[in-house]
């Protein structure tokens, strides 16, 4: 019998970590200014003498708050979309696709337009972000009838008309407030890591860091989450209260993604869609894969984007968006295969 | 040493239907109770109320003197096992991870599985002949392959009382047999369990006692033999039936059919 040893735990992430590793060094070396590898191993590796103070900044303070705020986007993203598929008990779960992300940038958008009028602190954008994310989480939750198996048709609908929702007020509130340039809401839409500030990445970090080290702490009971709240329950499970803490654990983690990159697209639906088939599905393993795979999949993914046009930098969301969209249409059509979705 | 558990006049309602009431039996260690009745009669709901998966409208159920509603979750999971009737699992788990999952409740709340806890899975699947199906994935199996994994991690729990919902119901004859002699084994280790049948000739060979129930509550109850009486089942099934002994003197129930073949 195949089990979760402490050799396979540490073998797959050990290697998951050197992949991240290698993709962050790559991702630090890349960019429109010509820093490459030298450079960075020179600041990371030796004393760094032999290179001048702009370079340095363009390395620790140009691309690495970037680098680094993409690692913990991409971490709570994923770490979220697995969280919430055990949850729901449904593979097509995604902080997107069900609106949550939604959610939290409406809000995250609200307190940004009052912040001009009323001078609130930075800080209170994720924390309005993580209020927002809670709220559309709750009203997902009521939707399906808050503990029996969801229906998928009726979390998707409920994730696209929330979406359109959420899409619509963000348009307006920056109208309104008239301090968004149209591309700067355009950039929101779809998700992006390029205005990126240095002193967001602390209260990002934060945030991502509870999120998912609960999440981690609970992962024996979402294995058995995933079989049903009742099942839960017959294997000892305080089902309301372990539910609760991943609910917010998730929320605190896509409000802070969010509230700093806008409506970055599909990432919790790729990356456990992807680690399953390889890894299994053992919550123990998974959501730290899934934590480490996200991370290191949405800096490549933000290298892609600030490269591939000469001159010009894609949003990040639109990259997920190209991977994600099709899996999405894959993976609904084999539910569909299998059952009505009703 | 384990504890009885005792049913003390519960009263099950759902949606706010009343279903049974005034029920008061106990399953004893050493002994295997069965809980028959027509679908719908309460059976399912009863084994719900045992589990504190659901609270009784009135009375309560106690394990040992303890209410089974005041225990903590896995202080109850690690002496009460339910073996559903089947299982939605939209995760490809193995088999062999599913089984492991019976030992959450003796386990802390993060960490991995110990050598004993392994072998104690790997047991539980050579006895019900899954051994070959361990690393097979869950959404993969028949629903009987599914229902004995069920059962096996039901064992692995190592509970005192043993709850199980129709266990044979998608199972062909030997695999009938092969669990209930499984449930006896479990009884004969100083444990108790109730079971839900509707097969009544089986459940007369596997029972001590049965708890025959109708409309509103219990018809009947007593040995196989005192409860699966032509009477008692058309007041339960409204059907007509004889019952009599089998070459091994346990009772045989035969339903009569109202139009028979020639």
């Amino acid at each position: 019998m195949k089990r979760l040893s402490p050799a396979r735990l540490a073998l797959v992430l050990g290697v998951l970590s050197a992949a991240v590793g290698v993709i962050t060094l790559v991702a630090l070396a890349t960019g429109p200014s010509d820093v490459g590898w030298s450079q960075v191993a020179s600041i990371f590796l030796s004393d760094g003498s032999d290179v001048d103070a702009a370079t340095r900044d363009i390395v620790l303070r140009v691309r690495g708050p970037r680098v680094v705020l993409g690692l913990l986007v991409g971490a709570a993203l994923a770490t979220a979309g697995a969280v919430f598929q055990a949850l729901l008990r449904n593979p097509l779960a995604d902080p997107y696709v069900l609106g949550v992300s939604g959610g939290a940038a409406l809000a995250g958008i609200s307190v940004l337009a009052l912040g001009t009028t009323f001078a609130l602190p930075t800080s209170s954008v994720p924390m309005a972000a993580f209020a927002g994310g809670l709220l559309a989480t709750g009203l997902l939750y009521w939707v399906s009838g808050g503990r029996a198996r969801s229906s998928p048709t009726g979390l998707l609908l409920t994730g696209v008309v929330f979406n359109a929702f959420a899409s619509a007020g963000i348009v307006f509130l920056a109208s309104v407030a008239g301090f968004f340039e149209g591309s700067r809401i355009f950039l929101w839409l779809i998700g992006h890591l390029s205005a990126v500030e240095i002193d967001a990445v602390g209260v990002v970090a934060t945030s991502v860091v509870l999120g998912l080290a609960t999440a981690f702490l609970l992962s024996r009971s979402l294995n058995l989450l995933a079989l049903g709240d009742e099942s839960a329950l017959h294997l000892g499970v305080p089902v309301e209260s372990h539910r609760r803490w991943l609910l917010l654990a998730t929320s605190l983690m896509v409000g802070a993604a969010v509230a700093v990159s806008g409506l970055i697209g599909f990432v919790g639906l790729i990356v456990p869609h992807s680690l399953r088939l390889v890894i299994g599905s053992d919550h123990r393993l998974l959501l730290p894969a899934t934590a480490l795979t996200g991370a290191g999949f949405l800096v490549l993914s933000d290298t892609v984007a600030r490269t591939v046009l000469d001159g010009r930098e894609l949003p990040v969301g639109a990259v997920t968006a190209i991977v994600g969209g099709p899996l999405f249409i894959y993976l609904l059509r084999r539910a569909q295969a299998r059952g009505p979705l009703a | 040493m384990s504890a009885a558990l005792c049913f003390e006049d519960v009263r099950a309602e759902v949606g706010g239907r009343m279903l049974l009431s005034g029920l008061d039996f106990a399953v004893h260690p050493g002994e295997v109770v069965g809980l028959v009745g027509r679908n719908g009669v309460g059976k399912t709901t009863l084994l719900r109320i045992a589990s504190a998966a659901l609270p009784p409208a009135a009375g309560r159920v106690t394990l040992g003197s303890q209410d089974v509603a005041t225990l903590p979750r896995r202080a109850l999971a690690r002496r009460v096992a339910l073996v559903p009737q089947d299982l939605h699992v939209p995760f490809p788990f193995r088999v062999g991870e599913l089984v492991l999952m019976g030992r959450a409740p003796h386990q802390p709340l993060l960490g991995l599985e110990s050598d004993s806890d392994v072998a104690l899975a790997g047991e539980a699947l050579d006895r019900l002949g899954l051994a070959d199906l361990a690393d097979r994935e869950i959404t993969s199996l028949s629903g009987g392959e599914r229902q004995l994994t069920l059962f096996a991690r039901a064992l692995v729990q190592d509970p005192e009382i043993l709850l199980l919902d129709e266990p044979t119901a998608f199972l062909d004859l030997k695999h009938r047999v092969e669990v209930l002699a499984e449930v006896r084994a479990f009884a004969a280790r100083g444990r108790g369990a109730l079971v839900v049948s509707h097969d009544l000739s089986l459940a007369a060979r596997t029972c001590d006692r049965v708890v025959l129930l109708g409309e509103g509550g219990v018809v009947a109850a007593g040995t196989p033999a005192e409860v699966l009486q032509p009477e008692p089942l058309r007041r339960a099934f409204e059907i007509e039936a004889e019952s009599f002994a089998g070459p091994d003197g346990r009772i045989v129930v035969v339903p009569r059919i109202p139009v028979e073949r020639d």
